[in-house]
């Protein structure tokens, strides 16, 4: 039994060639002279100073995070009353419910956006708006299922109590409810978020070929330029600006639970 | 009082129905447009069945069928055979390892997929592997095993250790502690790790488009690439949708047949 972690060492050696070295490739591309190879290192910080110098990049790394937030927001305002009223359904409705939502989450999500193309064909909409609806869509499913499993967990017999104490339906919901589901709320900012601000595929199919997100931006870099250094960089910057607003919204959720 | 709850359950279905309306709409639209007998996506000509007759004498599309299922089916069974030896090795290691490398797994996980694809892209081709089928099965067991992983781990903390040992103390090798007593205590978890890699490796398109070689296109990377708009895309997401729900419905049946079973057997 006890020799039973050496069960562990083929999967060690597979992580460190196939999860950790390629995160150290993206490093050493990102730092190193555009035109050299990891072999040729030589170091330079000139791919990160070329994205913030210029004002075409910044503007793309600003649609990305509006549209992102905006996403996001929009998930949660619709997301969180149908969470609340699947998590107030008899328990047999709840399980189907769940299975409803989860249903198209199995299905591939690019054939998913394309008949978005097809039905906001009807449809006179600006890029943004069709590539908002797509994300929106996309993403929403899992912010109600993030949020109703928080709910569910909660303990009712907080809400009796709650009422025996005196407290009225609006009152109960944000001193019991709302703290207790604000996990959910985390979990479902993270998936909606992150794939969001790095999305390619949506503003590909829905915004047509003028509107690019930084997701665009690498694989534009990396598959039509060929500057695999200056597309390491670009996305070791949108995953450093993914873990700085993660870190914060879990910070924010802290400071909020302490006041 | 009562009338007043009546009224706000009413429009907790009506919300609920709505969100229900939104996520089937495009799923609906597919299905609808599928049987049309025009190409147009707004206007619905008549009913025929050429979308699928072309579907099925699109050699392109039928062959970015077969590598998608190639890939996913050997992907989930590798990935579910690794993740499944791992977690269990990693159950019995030192909590510094086991903390380690669950947060070196969960990387994939949490990593924006572009930056897993370009990261493995960048690694096979610095170790001169041209971009092929095997880079691509490669990297799907790769983003794959974390999520047997985690839907194992938690099944496996949950065991008693002892009767494992127990098994061994009366003679069983480790071997058939493994397989007679582990694996079949975990088994659902294992099951459903394996249905959630299936579905990533089925669905992925990221990773694919980075990984794959010149000529080797999943489902979704046919459908990125096309340069026209093919109706019969809507014929294979018909399939597809059709598909699903019936493993989904197969998937959620069996367990609660199981149950009504054992209640009926129980009196």
């Amino acid at each position: 039994m006890k020799s039973f972690f050496r069960m562990s060492y083929p999967y060690i050696l597979w992580i460190a060639i196939f999860i950790v070295a390629p995160m150290v490739m993206i490093l050493l591309y990102a730092l190193s002279r555009t035109g050299n190879s990891t072999l040729t290192f030589q170091f330079t910080l000139e791919n990160f100073t070329k994205f913030f110098r210029d004002a075409t990049f910044m503007r793309v790394l600003f649609t990305s995070l509006r549209i992102a937030f905006l996403t996001t927001v929009f998930c949660l305002l619709i997301g969180y009353p149908a969470a609340l009223f699947i998590a107030n359904l008899s328990e047999r409705a709840q399980t189907m419910m769940v299975l409803l939502l989860t249903l198209p989450m199995w299905i591939n999500m690019l054939l998913k956006t394309y008949a978005w193309r097809g039905i906001l064909l009807n449809f006179d909409l600006e890029s943004e708006m069709k590539v908002f609806i797509g994300m929106v869509y996309d993403f929403l499913p899992y912010m109600i299922i993030q949020i109703h499993t928080a709910i569910a967990k909660m303990d009712r017999e907080l809400l009796t109590a709650s009422y025996d104490l005196g407290a009225n339906k609006w009152k109960t919901f944000r001193r019991v409810t709302l703290p207790l589901s604000v996990p959910g709320i985390i979990s479902g900012i993270t998936l909606v978020f992150l794939p969001a601000v790095s999305s390619f595929v949506i503003p590909k199919l829905l915004g047509g070929g003028d509107y690019v997100l930084i997701g665009n931006l690498i694989e534009i870099y990396f598959l039509q330029a060929g500057d695999w250094n200056f597309g390491s960089a670009i996305s070791l910057i949108m995953a450093l600006i993914i873990i700085a607003s993660m870190w914060l919204t879990r910070k924010l959720d802290r400071s909020e639970q302490e006041a | 009082m009562k009338k007043k709850k009546t009224l706000w359950d009413r429009f907790a279905s009506g919300y609920l129905g709505l969100i229900l309306l939104f996520i089937y709409l495009p799923i609906g639209y597919v299905v609808f447009f599928s049987f049309n007998e025009s190409k147009s996506l707004t206007n619905f000509t008549g009913f025929s069945l050429r979308w699928y007759e072309n579907m099925f004498q699109d050699s392109t599309m039928l062959q970015s069928i077969y590598y998608t299922v190639v890939v996913a089916v050997i992907a989930t069974v590798v990935s579910t055979v690794v993740g499944t030896i791992a977690a269990i090795g990693l159950s019995k290691s030192r909590k510094l390892i086991r903390t380690i490398v669950l947060e070196v797994n969960n990387l994939p996980v949490m990593n924006p997929d572009i930056v897993t694809a370009i990261g493995l892209m960048l690694l096979f081709i610095s170790v001169k592997m041209q971009l092929s089928l095997v880079t691509l099965i490669l990297s799907h067991i790769t983003f794959c095993i974390p999520y047997v992983i985690l839907s194992i781990m938690p099944k496996l903390r949950q065991l008693d250790d002892n009767v494992a040992e127990a098994a061994m103390d009366l003679g069983a090798t480790p071997w058939q502690a493994l397989i007679k007593v582990i694996i079949p205590q975990i088994y659902p978890a294992i099951l459903s790790g394996a249905l959630i890699a299936f579905s990533m490796s089925f669905d992925d398109f990221v990773i694919s488009f980075f990984t794959a070689g010149v000529g080797i296109n999943n489902i979704s990377m046919y459908v990125y690439s096309m340069k026209r708009y093919n109706p019969s895309v809507n014929a294979l997401s018909t399939l597809i949708v059709v598909v699903v729900t019936l493993i989904l419905i197969l998937v959620n049946l069996i367990p609660y047949i199981r149950d009504k079973k054992i209640k009926k057997e129980e009196p």
